[in-house]
C-alpha cells in the first residue's frame, strides 16, 4: 500500500527523523495560511500523488512570498501531474503539503528495500541525492552502497556511521546521519514496510541533516496490524476499478487492451494475458479470482470487467485444483444471465469435475465459445475481439 | 524414485483442525499411500482430538515423538503461520511445507533468520506443496491431473503448475516429482534448490521450470544450469505483458526497479541453454519436442 509524503514523514518522525515543518493543505487558502504560519521567507508548493518524478513534471515549485505561495497553489492544486511514473494521463492533484523552505549544502539518497536474495533489510545509499536512483544504479552502480541489516542486531551504530562516511557525510554530522538511518530502519520494520526512500536526505547550510522528501510503501499482507497506516489509505489516488475489486477480495489490475480475462491463480493469470498477446490480441485486465471463488464473486468479476467500455470479448481460463470446474460453470452462466452479456464469452476449464462444467456450459442455453485448451482459447478470444467470428 | 517426499515419508499436519486443514488433509490422505503416510495433527490445545483418524497433538515436538513424523504441512492462518514454521524447526523436522498465503514479509525474515544453520528444509509459503504421483501428495494441487513418470516440475506459481502438469500427462509424460515452491520474495527452496536435487535424481530425466516477474531467483538457476544441469530443461516465464511497478497478486510478482522483467529472465535463460517458450499452452509439447530428437 502506498502513501502521500506528508504521511511518510509523518511516520518518520515517530521514528525520530527530521523533516522541515509542514503541513497538508486542500485548498488555495489553506495554503496560504499554512505559510503564513510556519513564517520565514521561503516556502516549498508540493503536489501530493502517489507518483516519483513530481518536481519534473512541475508538482514542486519554491515561493518566496506568500502570493507566490496562493499562485503556485493555485496553479498546482487540480492539476494533471504528468510524470514518468503516472502515465501519460497523469494524476489530479488533490493535496498539498506547504513546507519551509532549507539552505541546502548537500544532498545524499537514502533507500530501503526488501533484498529477496539475501533475505534481508538492505540500507542503500549514496552521495548522488536528488537524483534518479536508477540512473545512478545504471551508470555508477560504484556510488551506491548497501548494507544488509541482521534482523535481530538492527542496524547498529557501526554500520550507520560506516555508510554516512562512504556517502560523505562530513563528520560533525555522522550522529544527525545515524539517527535518521535508524529511524529510518525502526520505522521500516515497526510499520511493515516493503520500500521505504529518502531522497533527498540533506545536509543543511547549518549543518543539519535532514528527510528532504519521503516515499513508504507498506506490506499489504501486514496491515491487519497496522489500523493506524490504513488510515492513510487515499483512495483518489486508486484505480477505482482496483478498489471496487479489493472489496471482493479479487486481485484485479487494469491495462489497456479490450479483451477481459478472468482466471484462477495469478501466475495463470499472468501467463493467460500473455498468450493473448501472443495471438494478437491485447489484454484489457488482469483477473485473479483466488482459489476460492463462488458464485457470487465470479459475478462481481463480470461487472468488474465490463465497465470497462474498450471491453469487447471474454475469456475465462479456469484450471480447477480446490475450486470445481462445476462450480465455476454454475457462476459463468448465472454472471452471464444477471449482467445480460452482450460481448462474445470465451471460456476454457480444466481439472475437477471439468465434464461436469462442460455440460452446466453447453445446456445453459448461452452463447458461450467452449475452447479445449489455453491456445485454442486465446485464438479464439483474439478473432472474437476482432469481431471475426 | 523421486525427490524430498515419497510413499514412505510421514507427514502431520499444523493447522489440522481448521477448515482448509481438514479439507486438504482429507484429500492427501486419499491420495495414493496417503492413509500411510499422514500420521497427526497439531493444534495447540485440541490434543487428544481426531480427525478421520489422524490424531491431534498439542505441539510439533509432542507430535514428533508419538508419530515419528518428520514432515510437517502447515495451513495455520497467515498472523500465526511464521511461528508455526518457527515451531517445527525447533522440533528438528526434516522439511515443512507452508501452504498459508499473505504471511507479512517481516515475519518471514526473522523466520528465515532463526533457520539459519539448521537441517530443516522449508518450502513455500503461498505455495501448492509437493507431489511424487501414485505415492504421495502434500499440499492443495489436484491429484488426478499427475502420471507417475521422469520429468521433474518446479514452479512459482499455483495453478500455472498443474497448466504444466496437465499438458505433460495429456502428451504421455508423467512426472518424478512436483514442487510448488511459492510466490512469495523471502520464501524456503529457490529454482535453484529444486534444480539440484532433480539434477541429482535417479529417476528425473528432464525438468520444467516455470517462473514469473520479480526477483532474479530464474537467472541465477540458469546459471548454474548452464554449469552444471546434465539433464534438459524447458523454461517459461509468466508476466511478458506485466506492466512495471503493479504487483500481479503474488506478493513476489512485482518489476521493480528495473529488475524481474520477463523478457530478461527469458533472455539469460535462453542464453544458458534452457529450452525457453513463451507460449504457456506449449510447456509440454517443448518437453515431448525434446525426447523425440
Amino acid at each position: 500500500m502506498k502513501i502521500h509524503e506528508y504521511q511518510a514523514k509523518e511516520v518518520l518522525r515517530q521514528f525520530a527523523v527530521p523533516t522541515p515543518r509542514g503541513s497538508v493543505c486542500f485548498s488555495v487558502d489553506e495554503a496560504e495560511a499554512a505559510a503564513r504560519k510556519l513564517g520565514g521567507a521561503a516556502w516549498v508548493v508540493k503536489a501530493q500523488i502517489h507518483a516519483g518524478g513530481r518536481g519534473k513534471g512541475g508538482g514542486v515549485k519554491v515561493a518566496r512570498s506568500l502570493p507566490e505561495v496562493r499562485e503556485y497553489a493555485e496553479k498546482i492544486l487540480g492539476m494533471q501531474l504528468v510524470t514518468h511514473q503516472t502515465g501519460p494521463e497523469g494524476q489530479t492533484v488533490r493535496r498539498l503539503l506547504i513546507e519551509e523552505g532549507a539552505q541546502i549544502a548537500k544532498e545524499y539518497y537514502v533507500g530501503m528495500v526488501i533484498d529477496r536474495g539475501r533475505q534481508r533489510v538492505a540500507l542503500m545509499a549514496s552521495s548522488e541525492g536528488g537524483m534518479d536512483i536508477e540512473e545512478v544504479a545504471a551508470h555508477s552502480p560504484e556510488k551506491i552502497h548497501k548494507v544488509w541489516i541482521d534482523p535481530v542486531a538492527g542496524l547498529t551504530d557501526a554500520e550507520a556511521e560506516a555508510i554516512a562516511k562512504k556517502i560523505g557525510i562530513p563528520d560533525a554530522a555522522f550522529a544527525q546521519a545515524r539517527v535518521c538511518l535508524q529511524g529510518l530502519y525502526r520505522a521500516f520494520v515497526e510499520k511493515d514496510a516493503m520500500l521505504a526512500e529518502i531522497n533527498p536526505l540533506v545536509l543543511t547550510a547549518d549543518q543539519r541533516v535532514i528527510a528532504l522528501d519521503a516515499k513508504m510503501n507498506f506490506d499489504s499482507n501486514a496491515l491487519y496490524r497496522h489500523p493506524e497506516i490504513v488510515a492513510f489509505r487515499d483512495l483518489d489516488e486508486e484505480d477505482p476499478a482496483e478498489v471496487e475489486a479489493s472489496k471482493f477480495d479479487l486481485s484485479y489490475i487494469s491495462l489497456d487492451g479490450n479483451i477481459g480475462c478472468l482466471v484462477n491463480g495469478a501466475g495463470l493469470a499472468m501467463a493467460t494475458m500473455d498468450i493473448i498477446k501472443l495471438y494478437g490480441g491485447s489484454p484489457a485486465n488482469f483477473l485473479d479470482v483466488g482459489g476460492g471463488a463462488t458464485k457470487e464473486k465470479v459475478t462481481e468479476a463480470f461487472k468488474l470487467m465490463l465497465k470497462n467500455p474498450k471491453l469487447n470479448a471474454i475469456l475465462v481460463n479456469i484450471f480447477g485444483g480446490i475450486m470445481k470446474c462445476d462450480v465455476i460453470a454454475d457462476g459463468v452462466v448465472a454472471a452471464a444471465r444477471e449482467v445480460h452479456l452482450k460481448v462474445p464469452l470465451i471460456v476454457r476449464l480444466e481439472g475437477t469435475n471439468v465434464d461436469l462444467g462442460k455440460k452446466i456450459l453447453a445446456q445453459s442455453g448461452l452463447a458461450i465459445i467452449a475452447a479445449s485448451d489455453m491456445a485454442d482459447a486465446a485464438q479464439k478470444v483474439v478473432a472474437a475481439a476482432k469481431g471475426e467470428n | 524414485m523421486s525427490i524430498l517426499i515419497n510413499k514412505n515419508t510421514r507427514v502431520m499436519t499444523q493447522g489440522m483442525t481448521g477448515k482448509v486443514g481438514q479439507f486438504h488433509t482429507l484429500h492427501s490422505k486419499n491420495y495414493a499411500n496417503g492413509a500411510n503416510c499422514f500420521v497427526a495433527g497439531v493444534t495447540p490445545g485440541k490434543a487428544g482430538q481426531s480427525y478421520e483418524g489422524i490424531p491431534v497433538y498439542n505441539s510439533v515436538a509432542e507430535a514428533k515423538a508419538q508419530t515419528g513424523a518428520t514432515v510437517s504441512v502447515i495451513y495455520v492462518p497467515p498472523p500465526y503461520a511464521a511461528a508455526a514454521i518457527d515451531e517445527a524447526v525447533e522440533a528438528g523436522l526434516e522439511l515443512v511445507i507452508c501452504i498459508t498465503e499473505g504471511i507479512p514479509v517481516h515475519d518471514m525474515i526473522r523466520t528465515r533468520y532463526k533457520m539459519q544453520g539448521k537441517s530443516t528444509i522449508l518450502v513455500g509459503p503461498n505455495c501448492p506443496g509437493l507431489i511424487t504421483p501414485d505415492e504421495i501428495k502434500i499440499g492443495i494441487m489436484p491429484g488426478h491431473i499427475h502420471r507417475k513418470g521422469r520429468i521433474g516440475v518446479v514452479s512459482r506459481s499455483g495453478t500455472l503448475t498443474y497448466e504444466a502438469v496437465w499438458q505433460l500427462s495429456e502428451l504421455g509424460m508423467g512426472q518424478s516429482s512436483c514442487v510448488g515452491i511459492g510466490g512469495d520474495p523471502i520464501n524456503g527452496l529457490k529454482h535453484l534448490d529444486v534444480m539440484k536435487l532433480f539434477n541429482d535424481d535417479p529417476d528425473t530425466d528432464a525438468v520444467i521450470m516455470v517462473g514469473e516477474i520479480g526477483g532474479n531467483d530464474e537467472e541465477e538457476c540458469a546459471r548454474w544450469i548452464r554449469q552444471n544441469m546434465q539433464k534438459p530443461v524447458v523454461g517459461f516465464i509468466a508476466g511478458i505483458t506485466a506492466p512495471p511497478g503493479k504487483r500481479m497478486g503474488h506478493a513476489g510478482a512485482i518489476i521493480s526497479g528495473g529488475q524481474g522483467g520477463a523478457e530478461d529472465k527469458l533472455a539469460v535463460m535462453e542464453e544458458c541453454g534452457i529450452h525457453i517458450t513463451r507460449n504457456p499452452a506449449e510447456m509440454g509439447k517443448v518437453m515431448k519436442s525434446i525426447f523425440k530428437k
